[in-house]
């Protein structure tokens, strides 16, 4: 999957010569936290919600200086930043998340900037690869790690001709020996599958009795 | 002279049929009836037949092309792939012949329902055969074809310009009717359901409370798997009341799944028969409180319908009727009767056994996340 494909393409700027009043206006009204600086389209710095409290008066102290507020956002705006192309693959952007430690990653083609990609845009992407967005059951079953174990399980889903949103493989606890398989299907009704699952001799996590409850 | 409550009710109710072994099976209509019947509470003339919906009032919830597929799919003139687009034909939702009119009828009958509350015939209704709340507007989901409360509550607005709330109890998130009324501040759905971490259809958490005009008017309270009476009937109670204040319906019409249950093969709550002889007594009150008693009841899910459906059910019509809780052995006739053809062991009193199932080791955890989840359910109304 492509940033192009999730990033938001309805940017909220500013200019260099707008004010702290005017961002702090802007993220309260738009409820946004980054604001990407721009110049004739091409991106010069990003004001983050962060940038501007550190630059603002304090809340509790008596000494007001509203004059503050009238700064520019050219001597607060971050100018080394980093930046991501609409053609990088998601998890790069994920990563680049989790390396640096960011909450938005403009993104910037052709020198123009073209769309904005936040941890939230991010997240929600998460959950619909995992279908959690449509109509489905769960079904969790603990397997063997071994090559075409994937290929067996599919089977008892196609012989009850079931459509599956969404296939998650990951490790069981510190076992090597075994690999979890977490599937949504599109079936409200899912105890055919599980009992075929279960007569195919795979382990079948959730549903479960509460005892073993996941 | 108006009538306490009217039965919708007619054998072909149970045309709504997929096949033997679908574990949605109507016949829990006829072994509720018959339970009701051998305790002489249905009176002759509460009985009313339910009307057929027509396609103008199809249309006030589903797409003219959905409908024209059902149709056709009623006579087995379409294809699996097409069906499936559309949701139908699929192992959850088959096709059968006639499925058009058998839906048509059950959408009907909340119709008829409805009338009966809203032109004074009747203080309170029920209709067993309806409670289809996976419907979408242009797919089925969930053995659920055409949605007869997304098509009421349009009717309910339509007709007598009401503001409606609608409680779904139902073991399953009443998905269909939700985003059916998301955007719509005038209409509030309520939904406890079990968690749809691994339950279908995976919908229902709190964060899900309407969008644009319609945020704030969708509750949801998602209850993890394992949940005992208690827990339930505490959410159901505190919810129904804070939010049915915060509304003020002019109307509530509920949906009841009986799926909530221990035995209920699709699901993994620990409900007992206690949930489903408290949960019509709120639906009462709450109506008589906030909407001139204007309730209309109908079903839902069940899948266990010789242990758990005829007597929760029973709940429903008993307490419309103003009857005392019953308690001790059913009818010796009604369990004589079924008894021989039920493939398990029918429960023989209203009450559930005091050891139904083995105690829950996490209940504690449990229940402390479902308390946890109400305050989150209800925090933006609380605030107020």
């Amino acid at each position: 999957m492509l940033i192009q494909d999730i990033m938001k393409t309805d940017v909220i700027t500013l200019n260099s010569t707008h004010t702290i009043a005017d961002a702090v206006q802007l993220m309260k009204e738009k409820r946004i936290r980054h604001i990407p600086i721009v110049k004739d389209g091409q991106i010069e710095g990003l004001v983050t919600d962060r940038d501007v409290k550190e630059a603002s008066p304090s809340s509790i102290s008596k000494r007001l200086e509203p004059s503050l507020y009238e700064t520019t956002l050219d001597k607060i705006m971050k100018t080394d930043l980093l930046i991501g192309h609409p053609r990088d693959f998601a998890e790069e952007a994920a990563l680049m998340f989790y390396t640096y430690e960011i909450g938005c990653l403009p993104i910037v083609s052709n020198y123009q900037l073209v769309g904005i990609l936040t941890k939230t845009d991010l997240l929600y992407n998460y959950i619909e690869l995992t279908g959690a967005n449509q109509p489905s059951s769960h079904i969790q079953i603990r397997v063997p790690n071994t090559p075409g174990i994937l290929y067996e399980a599919s089977k008892v889903f196609h012989e009850h001709n079931t459509n599956v949103l969404s296939v998650l493989v990951y490790p069981y606890q510190d076992n090597e020996e075994y690999k979890i398989l977490a599937i949504r299907i599109k079936r409200m009704n899912p105890l055919p599958i599980i009992e075929g699952l279960k007569k195919q001799g795979f382990e079948v996590l959730w549903p479960s009795e509460p005892e073993m409850g996941v | 002279m108006k009538k306490q409550a009217s039965f919708i009710f007619s054998p072909d109710q149970l045309n709504y049929e997929f096949s033997d072994t679908h574990p949605f099976n109507q016949k829990r209509i006829i072994l509720t009836k018959d339970l009701l019947d051998e305790m002489n509470t249905i009176e002759p003339h509460e009985i009313v037949i339910p009307r057929t919906a027509t396609d103008e009032e199809l249309l006030l919830a589903h797409d003219a092309k959905y409908i024209e597929i059902v149709k056709k799919a009623s006579t087995g003139n379409v294809s699996e792939n097409i069906g499936s687009i559309y949701g139908i034909g699929t192992e959850d939702t088959p096709f059968f012949t006639g499925m058009h009119e058998a839906s048509a009828l059950l959408v009907g009958g909340t119709l008829t329902a409805i009338e009966e509350v809203m032109e004074g015939r009747s203080r309170y209704a029920l209709n067993l055969g309806g409670g289809l709340h996976h419907g979408f507007q242009g797919k089925a989901s969930g053995f659920c074809i055409y949605n007869d409360s997304s098509v009421a509550i349009k009717y309910l607005q339509q007709k007598y310009g009401a503001r409606v709330l609608y409680v779904d109890t139902d073991a399953h998130h009443g998905d269909g009717v939700q985003w059916t009324f998301y955007d719509d501040p005038n209409v509030c759905t309520f939904s406890i359901h079990e968690t749809g971490r691994y339950l279908f259809p995976g919908t229902g958490n709190v964060t899900e409370r309407g969008n644009g005009a319609g945020y704030g008017t969708s509750f949801n309270f998602p209850i993890d798997a394992f949940t005992e009476d208690e827990s339930f009937l505490h959410i159901y109670k505190t919810a129904l009341r804070e939010v049915a204040e915060h509304f003020k319906p002019d109307v509530i019409l509920t949906q009841n799944g009986a799926d909530a249950h221990y035995f209920d093969p699709l699901t993994h709550l620990y409900g007992t028969m206690k949930i489903y002889e408290e949960i019509p007594k709120l639906a009462k009150d709450i109506a008589e409180e906030f909407c001139d008693g204007r309730w209309i009841a109908i079903g839902g899910g069940g899948y266990d319908i010789w242990r758990v459906v005829p007597r929760a059910w029973s709940h429903l019509w008993l307490t419309m009727k103003d009857i005392p809780t019953p308690t001790g052995r059913l009818p010796e006739a009604w369990l004589n009767k079924w008894q021989p053809e039920s493939p398990v062991s029918l429960i023989e009193t209203w009450e559930d056994p005091e050891d139904l199932y083995e105690p829950v080791p996490r209940k504690y955890d449990i229940n402390e996340k479902n308390e946890q989840m109400l305050t989150r359910a209800l925090h933006v109304i609380r605030k107020s």
